[in-house]
């Protein structure tokens, strides 16, 4: 049990995807405009990573070594299209936003990472866990990043389509760079400067 | 139970296995999915004809969408004009017409009332900058200095920097000069398409014919080369 739980947790902080190890950059720095769209970006993922990890740990002794990497993709594939599928059906005002990169999920080394490091070594209870774990940790990581840029570029927090968010100061205040794409890099540097520093003591 | 060898026989047949399960999968849910994505589509087309036409309109009022007429360019450039007529009458038409701005292609739904003035638009897709180009969503039905561009005439539309009296959008101009140029081309197709109903076939119109030179020059600024083809569709 300990042991789930570690797995569990392992992608909050420990190896949180996007500020320790790093990867997945693409998706973090391109969605991250708002608070909102982050955290449905980081969910879409996770759902791809707990879906493909169980399948492929699932799959692990059926898939011969030396095409394993491709097996891997056409199982992360066809999740991430159920994603893009049913977002598009069920949630078209999210998906007008994060439309374009809902495919880059296919190419997000956390997923395939996960797959290779875990998933195909471990058994299906745990990569689950470790599924929900890193999903978890990139989905607070992005809302962050998202939360952070969002009220330094517009003084809102929370809006999503036509609904105003909540105004934390006038936007006439706002540096509106963090929305572009220069404040995704300053924001994440940041960032990634204060988890590094507390990670230390 | 053993990891399979990475025999030839074992490699293809996992593939494809995996490959043929996958896209039965998807298959089905495609098909789960589709009518309820076009429903969602048509949906959001048809809140914005009326949010184009009929601004102020409350949702209950009926209004009957008659013809769809696809203009086309060779490139593939495309108008779709849906007119709009309420108990019979003629009041107007939505334009789906395009651009390229600074970020790449914007969508816009245009609404002209019979006499060819602007009554209001909308932004379908767009990919400007956002806090600068994307201001074209409001920018230009706000009653401030000279940016409003309701109740004007579509056809003489140009920002200030290239002669005419539109405000653009500051530090926007790109954005600006691609979405009026949009409307121009939006003007001439529906001008066009009056023409044609009124010479051809159509006889809904209550709308006299413009005098077909009027019609000509204004074809001028955007399509050169164009094909009709009526389409229906709900």
């Amino acid at each position: 049990m300990s042991n789930g739980l570690k797995t569990l947790t392992n992608g909050l902080l420990k190896e949180n995807p996007t500020f320790v190890l790093v990867l997945g950059m693409c998706p973090t720095l391109a969605t991250t405009t708002s608070a909102i769209n982050g955290m449905s970006m980081g969910l879409a993922t996770m759902f791809v990573l707990v879906c493909s990890n169980i399948v492929i740990s699932l799959l692990k002794n059926l898939i011969p070594d030396k095409v394993r990497i491709p097996a891997f993709i056409v199982v992360i594939a066809t999740f991430v299209t159920i994603v893009q599928l049913a977002m598009q059906a069920y949630l078209p005002s999210i998906y007008e936003v994060l439309g374009l990169f809902i495919p880059l999920i296919v190419v997000n080394c956390i997923v395939l990472g996960r797959a290779e490091a875990f998933a195909a070594k471990n058994s299906v209870g745990l990569s689950a866990l470790d599924g929900i774990g890193m999903g978890l940790g990139f989905t607070l990581a992005l809302t962050l990043l998202g939360a952070c840029r969002e009220i330094l570029g517009s003084g809102k927090i929370f809006s999503i389509g036509t609904f105003e968010g909540f105004q934390i100061f006038p936007n006439n205040f706002a540096a509106l760079i963090f929305v572009l794409a220069p404040g995704a890099f300053i924001a994440l540097a940041y960032l990634m400067a204060i988890m590094n520093k507390l990670q230390k003591k | 139970m053993k990891k399979l060898e990475s025999t030839f026989l074992n490699m293809v047949l996992s593939l494809v296995l995996i490959a043929v399960v996958a896209a039965a999968g998807l298959a089905g849910i495609y098909s789960l999915t589709k009518e309820k994505i076009d429903d969602q589509q048509n949906q959001k087309r048809q809140a914005a004809i009326r949010e184009v036409v009929l601004p102020n309109a409350e949702a209950t009022v009926e209004i009957q969408i008659t013809s769809d007429t696809i203009r086309e360019e060779e490139n593939g450039k495309q108008w779709v004009i849906h007119n709009i007529h309420q108990d019979g009458q003629f009041i107007g038409a939505a334009v789906e017409t395009s651009g390229t701005g600074f970020g790449g292609e914007q969508k816009l739904m245009i609404g002209f009332n019979p006499e060819g003035e602007i009554i209001n638009y909308t932004v379908l897709e767009h990919q400007e900058t956002p806090g600068l180009g994307d201001k074209i969503s409001n920018w230009f039905k706000t009653e401030k200095g000279n940016q409003d561009i309701r109740g004007r005439k579509g056809g003489e539309l140009l920002v200030k920097q290239d002669g005419g009296d539109v405000d653009a959008i500051t530090a926007a101009t790109i954005s600006s000069r691609a979405f009026l140029k949009a409307i121009r081309e939006a003007h001439s197709a529906f001008k066009e398409d009056e023409v044609q109903e009124v010479t051809g076939t159509s006889q809904l119109k209550n709308q006299p014919a413009e005098p077909a030179a009027e019609a000509t020059t204004e074809t001028t600024t955007g399509a050169t080369q164009i094909n009709e083809t009526e389409v229906s569709h709900e």
